[in-house]
């Protein structure tokens, strides 16, 4: 069954956390909405699910894999051409260590970028619905769900006096 | 703490955007004069690549100059992003929001003019892949990767791709506001740098993981960058008075304490440019000037230990670098008037709560400190090299060229001109942060007293 999204538009947070208990009451639960806000409110302060994810995986991954590359690089361009420089033995450990410890450092931040990326669902080519009252304080319902259901959605959001309820695919009005 | 005026989302927006939809008096003038001077720089360092290095006052014993001194300066400055954004992010301290992305910036800034600094100097800018790419350019031979001149380009460069990737996470919900406010061309434009961003409880909530997952990232790079751009002067055999081996902790507090204070600086020019007097408050100034006691004094007492180390060897070289530092014009003029700019003015005077709290002062002893830092470095570079060996014969001294003084000037104009233009396109205070300050303060009742709160973010 095709899923369609609906926002409801709210001008306080208290009005959009009453908003989800009376989208509970109407039968969509926890899974079916989400919260758009233009401040990072404490989570579950509109009673909102609380989100998983696996970014603390990247770093770990991303450091393992610059590591490799970085000893890689270091012990190959010089085994590559074994000449000795400044009476340092092929393979000076301590002489490889600070290109191995940026490299493995370097391999976490740009994977860690990528998780985070890849965790919040991002790059996202389609921005609907969504209205740019949001980032000046408004508070933003994201109901999600089937496609019949999407009317007793907008009902619930009316009734939790939205002061806007913007359907998937409308544009949203740029100032 | 939290002498904040209570805003709306609406007016944080409107105050934070003023500088990119708004140009203060005479922005423009200054963006022209300063690019004059960038222009100036370009053309001397095009004129010297042509005729050559004799162009500068470098010298044989003194290879070293002007150029490497500014290139430890800006990597120096460079640190203030990381103490600032990820410390102070890691401890949650709360006067951090208006500092972070203006320290930042400053590092990203900084590092890219740090990093034409050695380029220019060698004369041949485009040799120096021929040194640090790890490529075989000729004959099977890759760099020589066991000296500090390759390693700390890859410090370095680990560095500005960690700050660029940091500051453009922490960017996107500013850059979805400016989105939001946009039309056109530049709508279109922060729509594509915006990635989508729509604000959902999943995304705020990895933005605050972000932050302090990077900054936990950063932290051991920014320590690792200034001890090995300290190496490539500790780990020169040739020259004596390089050997401290305090030297990779005694760079990294110098750079906290100029790179600090050059935040305070830029700060206030933004404050007084943008009028964003509820922002950057004067408790803001204190905190940092708080901050700049300690840092200061922890590198005052590195100084002191790398002079008395140096003198307690009593090695020739190193006695004959003290005597010239101590008592030979212009050096021992320089010694005094960097101890004085960098610790003697700056410190007492921040003891008082007027002068930290007071926006003129904090401006003069901001700047001082990092006319003495700029010393600092000139005085371990040039007179240790210019008293390179024990044989009095070797010795040299050396005296900037116009060309190294323009190219110099040059960069400061750059920085400035870079952190003015960034502010026309992005905010320099995070809107989020300011926002969210807003929703995580209040006053609770204790007793018969309403006191300022502020609530731990999770």
């Amino acid at each position: 069954m095709a899923k369609k999204e609906i926002l409801g538009i709210f001008d306080s947070a208290e009005a959009a956390a009453d908003a989800t208990d009376t989208l509970a009451e109407s039968g969509l639960n926890q899974e079916n909405f989400d919260v758009l806000t233009g401040t990072p409110y404490p989570p579950g302060a509109f009673g909102e699910r609380e989100e998983k994810h696996h970014v603390y995986v990247f770093p770990i991954v991303g450091a393992l894999m610059g590591f490799t590359i970085a000893l890689l690089l270091t012990a190959g361009t010089q085994l590559a051409f074994p000449l000795v420089t400044g009476g340092k033995p092929i393979l000076a450990i301590p002489a490889m260590m600070p290109i191995m410890y940026e490299g493995t450092l370097l391999g976490a931040v740009i994977f860690t970028i990528v998780g985070i990326l890849f965790e919040s669902r991002l790059p996202r080519p389609r921005l609907s619905p969504y209205d740019p009252r949001i980032t000046e304080g408004f508070i933003g319902i994201l109901v999600t769900c089937e496609e019949e259901k999407i009317e007793v959605a907008e009902q619930a959001l009316r009734k939790a006096n939205a002061e806007d309820v913007i359907h998937q695919g409308s544009r949203a009005a740029w100032r | 703490m939290q002498e904040r005026v209570k805003l709306t989302d609406a007016e944080i927006n409107r105050d934070l955007l003023r500088s990119t939809v708004e140009s203060p008096r005479g922005y423009w003038i200054i963006i022209g004069a300063l690019a004059f001077v960038v222009l100036c720089g370009v053309v001397s360092a095009g004129f010297m690549f042509n005729r050559g290095l004799g162009l500068t006052g470098l010298n044989r014993p003194v290879m070293w100059g002007f150029f490497i001194t500014n290139f430890v300066f800006w990597i120096g400055i460079s640190h203030a992003g990381v103490m600032l954004s990820a410390i102070l992010r890691l401890t949650q301290a709360e006067w951090r929001r208006p500092a972070t992305r203006a320290a930042e910036i400053l590092t990203l800034f900084s590092l890219m003019t740090a990093m034409l600094m050695p380029l220019i100097h060698a004369g041949r800018p485009w040799r120096v892949f021929y040194w640090v790419f790890p490529y075989d350019w000729a004959r099977g031979i890759f760099p020589n990767i066991r000296t500090p001149l390759v390693w700390d380009p890859a410090a370095v460069f680990t560095y500005l791709t960690s700050t660029i990737l940091f500051v453009y996470i922490a960017l996107i919900p500013d850059i979805a506001v400016l989105r939001d406010r946009t039309t056109g061309v530049r709508h279109a434009i922060y729509s594509v740098l915006s990635l989508g961003w729509r604000g959902t409880s999943r995304q705020w909530r990895l933005q605050l993981i972000a932050g302090i997952l990077l900054s936990a990232i950063i932290l051991p790079i920014f320590v690792s960058v200034h001890s090995i751009v300290s190496w490539d002067f500790g780990m020169a055999i040739a020259v004596e008075a390089w050997h401290s081996t305090i030297f990779a902790p005694y760079f990294v507090i110098g750079a906290v304490h100029s790179g600090v204070s050059g935040v305070v600086t830029v700060m206030i020019l933004l404050r007084y440019m943008f009028r964003w007097e509820n922002y950057i408050r004067l408790e803001h100034l204190d905190a940092l000037a708080k901050l700049l006691i300690v840092v200061a004094t922890t590198w005052l007492f590195f100084f002191m230990l790398e002079f008395v180390f140096g003198l307690y060897a009593r090695e020739a070289p190193e006695l004959a670098l003290r005597e010239l530092q101590t008592s030979q014009m212009p050096w021992a003029g320089l010694a005094i008037t960097f101890l004085i700019t960098a610790y003697l003015f700056p410190v007492p005077m921040w003891m008082f709560r007027n002068v930290r709290r007071s926006v003129k002062w904090m401006l003069i002893t901001t700047i001082s400190v990092n006319i003495g830092m700029w010393l600092e470095r000139f005085l371990i570079i040039v007179p240790s090299l210019a008293r390179k060996q024990g044989f009095t014969f070797t010795w040299g001294t050396y005296a900037p060229s116009p060309i190294e003084i323009i190219i110099v000037t040059a960069s400061f104009c750059m920085v400035l001109m870079l952190v003015l233009l960034f502010a026309k396109a992005f905010p320099l205070i995070p809107i989020a942060d300011a926002k969210e300050a807003m929703i995580l303060a209040d006053h609770i009742q204790i007793g018969k007293k309403k006191v300022p709160a502020v609530m731990r973010e999770e």
